[in-house]
This record gives structure tokens, C-alpha cells and sequence, in this order.
């Protein structure tokens, strides 16, 4: 386990995360493709998550769904070009409100002295679908500023 | 501290909306036109500007006049918490990968 490394230069369609986990590389890969183990990391706290498919094969398809408990959908998919086992992922990520923004993600996992890291290196058809597809994972973000407002206005309020 | 309950009322209305809450996002990294927001949504020009009309009435969004254009800009006391999108980014992907550390760690368990 440590941080978090994000490389996202400006005006650029790439973003690099690099990031070291306590665990073997076929253990973090088991973790990353099984559609089961999936489920229980891949949704934003608060929504509900449903693995429609995740087929992690050389030519295999995922799809997933984020539900908020409102109803409102928000559903992903993509292809798997590249699978060796405890090794490296190549797939492309969609997201299905934006059709045809279509991203491609490299993952390699690299066995360290304690454990293994996590390399994932996407690129978007633009800079300015890298940044929107980014801002749209600030939703959570946002929620989260919400809940802190809330509390506050309750706490000053004596709601 | 006193809070005006009608506009944060407003306000929260206003996010309610999640194509609401992406002109948020997008304008947290700088300012933008009308056109430019509408650029990646599969809706009409009328549809986000009704959208903005919306934030802006919730205090949420200023607009200002520069020569032909009218760029829209997230209202500095608003949302502080957005000035850095990539912070936020950050937030949840380090938040994504404490799950995984999570569900690693059931998965050794379950190996030993």
C-alpha cells in the first residue's frame, strides 16, 4: 500500500496512475478481472453496482452499471484486446452517455520487492475528453461536498 | 453563522441534475461559453442553456461580458472544494483503490 501517483499533463490526452499494493500480482489481477471481486470495488461509494459481463479475454467484453439510488444509470463498456494473467491488461473503456469516446487503457502489474504495481496508462481521442470524462469522477467528489454542507447547515441550524 | 435556507435550497436543487453537475465540473477548470459547455452533450444549445440559467439563479454561476462573448465562471465562494478538478480525481481514485486494498485483503484470507 502507498500513494497514489497521477500524471495528467495539460493538454495532453493521457493520464497515468501509478500505484503499489500489498498483495502478489496474480492477486491483484484475480481482484481486477473477476467479474465477482469486481462488484465489490469498481462502484463509487453509495451506488449500487452491477456486472452485467466482464469476459477479461484476448477479444472478450465487460459492461457495468453504477445505480444511484434514485434510478438514475450510469453504464460503461468496452472490449479486452490484451489479457496475460498477473501481467497486463490492454481494453477500451466507453462510457455510454458519451458514445464514441472511446478511450484505450494499458494495465501492467509489476511484481516489487513487497508486493506489486499497479500501471495504468489511458488515452483519450482528445484532450477535451480526457478532461470531461475526469470531470465526470468528480461527481462523487461533489456529493461528498454536499454531504459536509448538509451537516454543517444542520449542525448551525440545530436541525 | 446565519444561512439563507432558500438559496442553498437553490443550490442543492440546482446539482440535483448530473448534466448540472458537469457544467459544474467543467467550469471549475475555467471559464467557458455557452457553446463551449454544450460541446460534449448529445442535447440541444436551448437544453444547456437552460441548464445554466438554472445555476445561475442558484447563485452558482456568474456570467460576465467579455467584448462578443458571454464565458461563464463558477462563482468563487460557491463549490470551493472544485477549484482543483484533478484533486478530486485524485480523491477518488485513491478512494477506488482502498476498496481493492479491501477486497486484497479477503482475497489473501482466503488463499492462506
Amino acid at each position: 500500500m502507498s500513494d497514489t501517483i497521477i500524471n495528467a499533463p495539460a493538454n495532453t490526452p493521457f493520464i497515468e496512475v501509478i500505484r503499489d499494493f500489498d498483495a502478489t500480482p496474480e492477486q491483484l489481477f484475480r481482484v481486477s478481472t473477476d467479474p465477482d471481486l469486481i462488484a465489490q470495488w469498481l462502484g463509487p461509494n453509495g451506488l449500487e453496482m452491477e456486472v452485467v459481463e466482464y469476459d477479461a479475454r484476448p477479444g472478450g467484453r465487460y459492461r457495468y452499471i453504477h445505480r444511484e439510488p434514485s434510478g438514475a444509470e450510469y453504464a460503461f463498456r468496452g472490449v479486452f484486446h490484451a489479457v496475460e494473467p498477473g501481467a497486463l491488461v490492454i481494453q477500451t473503456f466507453e462510457y455510454e452517455g458519451l458514445p464514441g469516446e472511446v478511450s484505450l487503457e494499458k494495465a501492467t502489474y509489476t511484481a516489487t520487492d513487497n508486493g506489486v504495481r499497479l500501471r495504468t496508462w489511458s488515452v483519450f481521442g482528445s484532450v477535451q475528453a480526457r478532461d470531461t470524462m475526469v470531470a465526470s469522477g468528480m461527481e462523487s467528489g461533489l456529493n461528498d461536498a454536499m454531504e459536509k454542507l448538509t451537516a454543517l447547515v444542520a449542525k448551525e441550524t440545530g436541525r | 453563522m446565519a444561512y439563507d435556507d432558500e438559496a442553498l435550497d437553490r443550490a442543492f436543487l440546482a446539482l440535483a441534475d448530473p448534466v448540472r453537475r458537469a457544467l459544474i465540473a467543467r467550469l471549475s477548470r475555467g471559464p467557458a461559453t455557452v457553446n463551449e459547455l454544450a460541446e460534449p452533450f448529445p442535447i440541444t444549445l436551448q437544453a444547456v442553456s437552460r441548464h445554466i440559467s438554472v445555476l445561475e439563479a442558484a447563485g452558482l454561476i456568474t456570467r460576465t461580458r467579455d467584448g462578443q462573448r458571454r464565458p461563464c465562471h463558477l462563482a468563487p465562494s460557491a463549490l470551493e472544494q472544485l477549484t482543483s478538478w484533478i484533486d478530486q480525481y485524485r480523491l477518488e481514485t485513491e478512494r477506488r483503490f482502498r476498496r481493492i486494498d479491501a477486497v486484497l485483503e479477503t482475497v489473501k484470507e482466503q488463499d492462506q
